[in-house]
């Protein structure tokens, strides 16, 4: 389980980040990310990433959390500035290296690619890092609700998002379970070459998917049992409504794009 | 009621009768265990009674409603709760109180109400207070309880349960069964247990054997202990208090048979 947890993981806590409306915060990250491709110069990015680190702050998820998602975007981000500034025939030379050249004009599209890309996984895991699954799937079926005209199943795939969630931990456990059958008859799952070791878990995708068919098969009986019948008449525990401040959060973030888009 | 008229199942055309001229019936206020060998059709019973399956013949009628009806379907199945052997099988929220709402969700409850019938169906099993765990980090025992209150939410006349102890440990499986019991005898329901626990057959009121899906036994608890054919027959076995209470009575001592476990086989003799 602990080789799953990483990007943008859940944590609790109960700061008005958390508290906003799970549809109001997809709003505003999405407005955010308009926000990041419509600005053309470092000012914008910087007025866009002060705004983020407001957002950490106020939300008070420790910087470490948020740090350990951006690990996995770090070697794109090297990528990115390395392609850009590094050219045959700079326009602007800042060290020669043989035949190529780092140039000045590159280095400074790259840093603002990086920089991009920096704020827009850090704006959306603040979203996955402050919405429990639970919310962020009924937030998401809100969102896409106007597809429901278009007869998009849009109850039944949240139904079956949030489902998918409530059985990662069982089927890690029997993972686990099956993994630790086979080591106890000589299975090995860390000797030799990648090819080798991607064969050590044939054993255990066979049995593990055969497991999760059958329990979709026994699920799918009791939820038929339990009267599901899909989304429509459904009524809810928790009727998630959008309140006064989910309405501000989405008007001033909206507002923001459009300022930034025009100023900077 | 829930009353089976000559009900007759098959799988398939070309398979044989999974059940085969069935008769029987479950009263409010009743708990009835189902024995019998492994594909006898005990699950296959139960699945008759909330229209999960249709009888290929006869019919099964639900306080006079038939099962097989489309129109009054989802009302016989809000009225029968079903518990099934793994409770991870039924478990579809991703917290206690979630999953306990999926089923008065399903049929439009308004949200207060909803919120009433989670706090009072987790207080009957005993998990209030943990409302907001994750299914997965609960005891077999737990999970179950959940399973059951998931049914109970549905505010139903009779709950029908598939093994519901097979995958616990004693502790779990004497609350289950006693939750079971409760709900019979305080709140009325009619319950129907598939069961192989000797301790809950000797405490229902009714049994039903089934034996290549036919009834070959439908009576009290006692005439079933004491009788050692149609035990091997149901491929039951008696536990060992049950065989010292059989051996007691041989000699002539007044111990009931259905003193299944130590318990209440002190109990009797100290009386
Ligand atoms: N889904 C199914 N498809 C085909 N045959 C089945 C199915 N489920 C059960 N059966 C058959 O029906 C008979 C009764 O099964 P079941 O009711 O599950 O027995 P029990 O619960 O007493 O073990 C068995 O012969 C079994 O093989
Ligand atoms: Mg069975």
């Amino acid at each position: 389980m602990s080789r799953m947890s990483g990007i943008g993981q859940y944590v609790p806590g109960d700061s008005s980040v958390h508290r906003l409306d799970a549809a109001a915060k997809i709003g505003v990250v999405a407005a955010f990310t308009v926000a990041l491709f419509v600005v053309r110069g470092f000012a914008g990015l910087a007025a866009l990433g002060a705004v983020v680190a407001a957002a950490i702050a106020i939300s008070r998820v420790p910087v470490r959390a948020v740090a350990r998602g951006l690990r996995a975007v770090g070697f794109i981000m090297v990528v990115t500035i390395v392609f850009n500034m590094v050219r045959w025939q700079p326009t602007e030379a800042l060290v020669r290296l043989g035949p190529l050249a780092i140039d000045g004009a590159g280095l400074r599209m790259g840093l603002f690619f990086a920089a991009r890309i920096l704020l827009l996984v850090t704006g959306t895991s603040l979203l996955t890092l402050t919405t429990s699954p639970v919310q962020l799937a009924g937030g998401i079926e809100r969102v896409l609700a106007p597809l429901k005209r278009v007869r998009v199943p849009v109850g039944d795939l949240a139904m079956t998002l949030t489902i998918a969630l409530r059985f990662i931990p069982t089927t890690a456990e029997e993972a686990e379970q099956i993994m630790t059958a086979q080591q106890a008859r000589g299975a090995s799952f860390d000797a030799g070459g990648p090819i080798a070791r991607a064969r050590a878990y044939a054993p255990v995708l066979v049995p593990l998917f055969f497991q999760l068919f059958r329990r979709a098969d026994a699920l799918a009986t009791a939820m038929e049992a339990r009267c599901y019948r899909g989304s429509e008449g459904r009524t809810r525990l928790v009727e998630s409504r959008m309140g006064t401040a989910d309405w501000v959060a989405m008007l001033v973030s909206g507002g923001v794009v459009i300022a930034v888009g025009v100023l900077l | 009621m829930i009353r089976f008229e000559s009900v007759s199942f098959r799988y398939r055309a070309d398979a044989p009768l999974a059940l085969d001229d069935v008769c029987v019936t479950l009263e409010a206020g009743e708990v009835v265990a189902v024995v019998g060998a492994n594909g006898s059709g005990k699950s296959t019973l139960a699945r008759l009674c909330d229209g999960l399956l249709e009888p290929t013949s006869g019919r099964v009628l639900v306080d006079g409603i038939d099962t097989a009806a489309p129109e009054s379907l989802w009302d016989v199945r809000s009225m029968v709760g079903m518990v099934f052997q793994d409770p991870d099988d039924q478990i579809v929220g991703t917290v206690v109180e979630e999953d306990c709402a999926f089923g008065p969700e399903n049929i439009g409850v308004p949200s207060a109400e909803i919120r009433v019938r989670v706090d009072s169906s987790l207080a009957a099993v005993g998990l209030q207070g943990l409302e907001r765990r994750e299914p997965h980090l609960l005891s077999e025992g737990q999970k179950q309880r959940l399973a059951v209150a998931g049914a109970l939410a549905m505010r139903p006349r009779y709950l029908v349960f598939d093994e519901p102890t097979a995958m616990l440990d004693p502790a779990g499986r004497r609350a289950v069964l006693e939750i079971t019991e409760r709900l019979a005898r305080a709140e009325g329901h009619g319950v129907l247990v598939v069961s192989h626990d000797i301790t809950g057959i000797a405490r229902a009121d009714r049994v039903i054997g089934l034996d290549s899906g036919r009834v070959v036994f439908d009576g009290g608890p006692d005439g079933l202990l004491g009788d050692a054919g149609m035990m091997a027959l149901l491929g039951l076995a008696l536990s060992p208090a049950a065989r010292l209470a059989a051996a007691l009575r041989e000699r002539g001592l007044d111990v009931p048979l259905s003193a299944a476990d130590a318990e209440s086989l002190v109990a009797s003799l100290w009386r």
